[in-house]
């Protein structure tokens, strides 16, 4: 009791000082909630008491907050906390026997924490680590190339609770795997050189170079950034912002983490040019939590850059103040959306607002903002420098320049590769070394399924857009797993804001796994079919727009795939019946023929 | 000349900074809806109200009218669908009308039968939801909630409280209350409020007031969804 006390204590003095230096703000909620969570493995609730007074907001902005992020908890996870990715790419390497010998060595549940509260186990979502998978976070922090002699050096430490600065570093390794660099990853630029060109050229100018280089946002969308910053520049506010969305989750994708582990200047020159254009005084890069690993090196590098004149005030003397902080995420797809980011941002749940009005209009505090990709970022501090037209040269007509693909899968060199726009998939596949392909999954779950029959289609906006992930599945895969995992996905990932998608992916997930499991019967396809229409239709945001793809691209190429997989019958019911009787043959102590239903008479 | 959008054919008038349902209740148009009051700032979540505009999908409810827009409100496709987003809510809760109090004045019930539904379509969740009585005047069912958070609006911009929240991710959202204990009775509700009274199912009833009205006496028991919110709504825009 006294100890507790005594805990108490130190736990109402830490939160206080971490209130203070965050000025109390509440728009710091997630940076003050991971270090609680760091420190005490969960959120105590005298912690979201305490916040919710000394942040002056109501304790349920918190406890949603802590809900809704994968990366807080209410109830205390193990002080070593591990979480396996378990994405498709990490099945393919056998993540599933390889995290139940996981959780048999460590003697913990999957799911669950260790009775000594020593260690808890868990899946997560894709942890942008595609290239070198089987990977994983051990307290938030990445660690690789998962195999059993890994596995049992891990937890030969966590049994020895050895500290995670002892562990061998080479657990926590990440490679670039830079495969392929072409246009924007040969460029070497100094420091200061595109935010001089930007000055000596004129901030207009400059901007007319971005719009004659036809640059487009590279998350996937393809929105035409320089009207995005003309757009923000000519609303009247006070104050603007400029954001760079490094919350890359869709699945597959990965090139974020390399461009902001070795391109981390030009991304930030990006960032300060943009800002310079649109007027600009503060800038956020948004990073996602699973990106940890370069929090400290980004956090140098900004400091390196302050030191340089290059942030701050009066940047190399044009008369320009820009500043850049970094906030983490914490486990939310949904915050790569830019209005679910904005709110993430703002202390929130990523919960995407509705439009109109348009961040460029109303973004974080209510202020303009524009949102952009770091591969945006990359590409605009090179055009500052090159013009336009160095950029414009490469492409096709609607999409100009080149794009940067994370390429994991079946294939023998996986990494990140840069291709002009217009590239076609075979070319792709013929670098990357793939053979015997069944299909590629194109711009991650959200984006296209294409089969072997369509590798003359092209990297582009208006062939196959993509944010960067692709995929290689060769003909030992089936599509079906690939659909089941992705349903999966989109079904944890839905912020639960609209009904459609809500309901509608878990709805999904349930009629993929009925059909993959083989209950599906006669009906069950148009069914599945008329479901994911409705989600496509209706959903408020791009996650449920898109959530149903994955399930609509493969039924239209493999139709007959699908229905091999239903029985024979008319009808089945979507629940097992036998199944359902199991808590009543346990508490009545019979097993006999009479306590079991079959599931359709006969 | 009065600025115009057009609903189905028919020619309608709208002032600047109004949204698409707005514009369309004025003259007469109802569009399906439940998280929509217009007394509360939109929130576009129940997905009902959606429209075709211009061939594109929008929420009536948060959409701002603008000149040259080509709305579909009624169609086969529209109707159906509207009808599978309303059967969604009903297989994410637990919703029994014969047992429920609310019956005959239930939104969601009302939207239901405007739409022609005769059946839930979708395989059930039958998540455990609980009750929460601790309140001396008022319960909430939780099995009941459709998350349109008219109740969170109205404490806020009506009551001037902060009663409730909706917390949670995906299909585990859930409503929560603001109190330490996190139970009703400990919140500042009063009895009185707009956000005890608002709710358009039955996850929040007044107790003790259970019945007083009869069966057949009901709101939408003599008279559709269309006509009594078109009646109401109506209304307070005047206001």
């Amino acid at each position: 009791m006294v100890i507790e006390e005594i805990q108490g204590d130190f736990m109402q003095q830490f939160i206080k000082q971490l209130a203070k230096d965050n000025d109390f703000k509440s728009t710091s909620l997630l940076s003050i909630l991971r270090a609680i969570q760091t420190r005490y493995f969960h959120i105590p609730k005298e912690a979201i008491e305490q916040l919710a007074e000394l942040l002056n907001i109501p304790r349920t902005q918190i406890q949603n907050v802590i809900a809704f992020y994968s990366f807080f908890h209410f109830e205390p996870r193990g002080k070593y906390d591990i979480l396996i990715s378990s994405s498709i790419t990490d099945l393919m390497v056998g993540q599933e026997e390889l995290i139940n010998y996981f959780s048999e060595k460590l003697d913990v549940k999957i799911g669950e924490v260790r009775a000594d509260s020593v260690v808890s186990l868990n899946n997560t979502s894709c942890t942008g680590m595609c290239d070198q998978s089987l990977a994983g976070l051990v307290n938030g922090y990445a660690i690789t190339k998962l195999t059993k002699a890994r596995i049992d050096e891990i937890v030969e430490n966590v049994n020895k609770q050895l500290p995670l600065e002892k562990w061998s570093r080479d657990l926590f390794d990440v490679q670039d795997n830079i495969i392929k660099p072409d246009l924007l990853l040969n460029q070497k630029p100094t420091q200061g050189e595109a935010i001089n060109a930007t000055f000596a050229r004129g901030l207009m100018e400059t901007l007319n170079e971005v719009e004659k280089s036809g640059l487009r946002g590279r998350g996937g969308a393809g929105y035409t950034t320089a009207w995005k910053w003309k757009f923000c520049h000519e609303e009247n506010a006070d104050q603007r912002y400029i954001v760079c969305n490094a919350d890359e989750g869709e699945p597959g994708t990965f090139k974020d983490r390399v461009l902001l582990n070795s391109y981390a200047d030009s991304v930030f020159e990006g960032m300060t040019v943009a800002a310079a254009i649109i007027g600009a005084t503060q800038g956020f890069i948004y990073l996602r939590g699973e990106y940890l690993h370069l929090y400290e090196k980004l956090e140098a590098i900004l400091a390196a850059r302050r030191n340089a004149n290059l942030l701050g005030k009066n940047i190399l003397q044009h008369g320009f103040d820009f500043d850049i902080e970094i906030c983490l995420g914490a486990g939310a797809y949904i915050c790569g959306e830019e209005s679910a980011l904005i709110e993430s941002l703002e202390g929130k749940a990523g919960i995407p607002r509705n439009r109109p009005p348009y961040p460029v209009v109303s973004g974080y505090l209510n202020k303009p903002t524009s949102v952009n990709n770091v591969e945006t970022f990359l590409a605009a501090a090179n055009i500052a420098i090159h013009g336009g037209e160095w950029f414009a040269n490469l492409g096709t007509a609607k999409s100009k320049g080149t794009k940067v693909l994370s390429i994991s899968g079946d294939c023998a060199k996986v990494g990140i590769y840069e291709y002009a726009f217009g590239t076609t998939i075979q070319t792709i596949l013929n670098d990357c070394g793939a053979s015997d392909v069944l299909g590629v999954q194109v711009g991650g779950p959200s984006g296209t399924f294409i089969s072997n029959d369509e590798f003359e289609r092209k990297i582009a906006f208006e062939d196959l857009a993509t944010g960067g992930s692709f995929i290689v599945f060769n003909n030992s895969r089936n599509i079906l797993d690939i659909v089941h995992n992705f349903s999966h996905f989109f079904a944890h990932e839905s912020c639960g804001f609209c009904t459609p998608c809500r309901v509608g992916t878990s709805l999904l997930k349930k009629q993929v796994d009925k059909i993959v499991e083989g209950h599906g019967s006669a009906g069950d396809i148009v069914a599945l079919e008329e479901l994911c229409q409705l989600i496509k239709n209706y959903s408020h945001c791009g996650l449920g727009q898109t959530a149903a793809n994955p399930v609509l691209t493969t039924l239209e190429r493999y139709p007959e795939l699908y229905q091999s997989m239903l029985k024979k019958i008319s009808y089945e019911p979507g629940f097992d019946l036998d199944k359902s009787l199991e808590t009543a043959r346990r508490m009545a102590h019979r097993d006999d023929a009479h306590a079991h239903l079959a599931q359709v008479e006969d | 000349m009065s600025k115009t959008i057009v609903i189905d054919g028919k020619v309608i008038p709208f002032e600047d900074g109004q949204t698409i349902i707005q514009a369309a209740t004025a003259a007469g148009v109802y569009i399906p809806h439940l998280c929509h009051n217009p007394k509360f700032t939109p929130n576009g979540s129940c997905k009902l109200c959606t429209v075709k505009v211009n061939g594109r999908n929008c929420s009536a409810c948060t959409f701002p009218a603008s000149e040259g827009q080509n709305i579909t409100n009624i169609s086969e496709e529209l109707n159906d669908d509207r009808e599978k987003i309303t059967q969604m809510l009903f297989v994410e809760g637990n919703h029994f009308c014969p047992s429920c109090e609310k019956t005959g004045n239930c939104n969601l019930q009302a939207v239901a039968y405007h739409l022609g539904m005769t059946d839930n379509h979708f395989p059930h969740f039958f998540e455990n939801r609980e009750v929460d009585a601790s309140h001396p005047d008022v319960m909430i069912d939780h099995n009941r909630c459709i998350f349109c958070t008219l109740c969170v609006r109205a404490s806020q911009q009506e009551d001037g409280k902060n009663v409730f929240a909706i917390s949670g991710r995906g299909i585990e959202k859930r409503l929560v209350v603001n109190s330490e204990s996190g139970l009703l009775k400990d919140s500042d509700l009063d009895v009185n409020d707009c956000a005890a009274h608002i709710c358009p199912t039955g996850a929040i009833l007044i107790k003790r007031t259970g019945y007083n009205v009869p069966i057949g006496q009901r709101i939408f028991d003599h008279a559709h969804i269309d006509t009594v919110a078109l009646a109401a709504e109506g209304a307070s825009h005047d206001e």
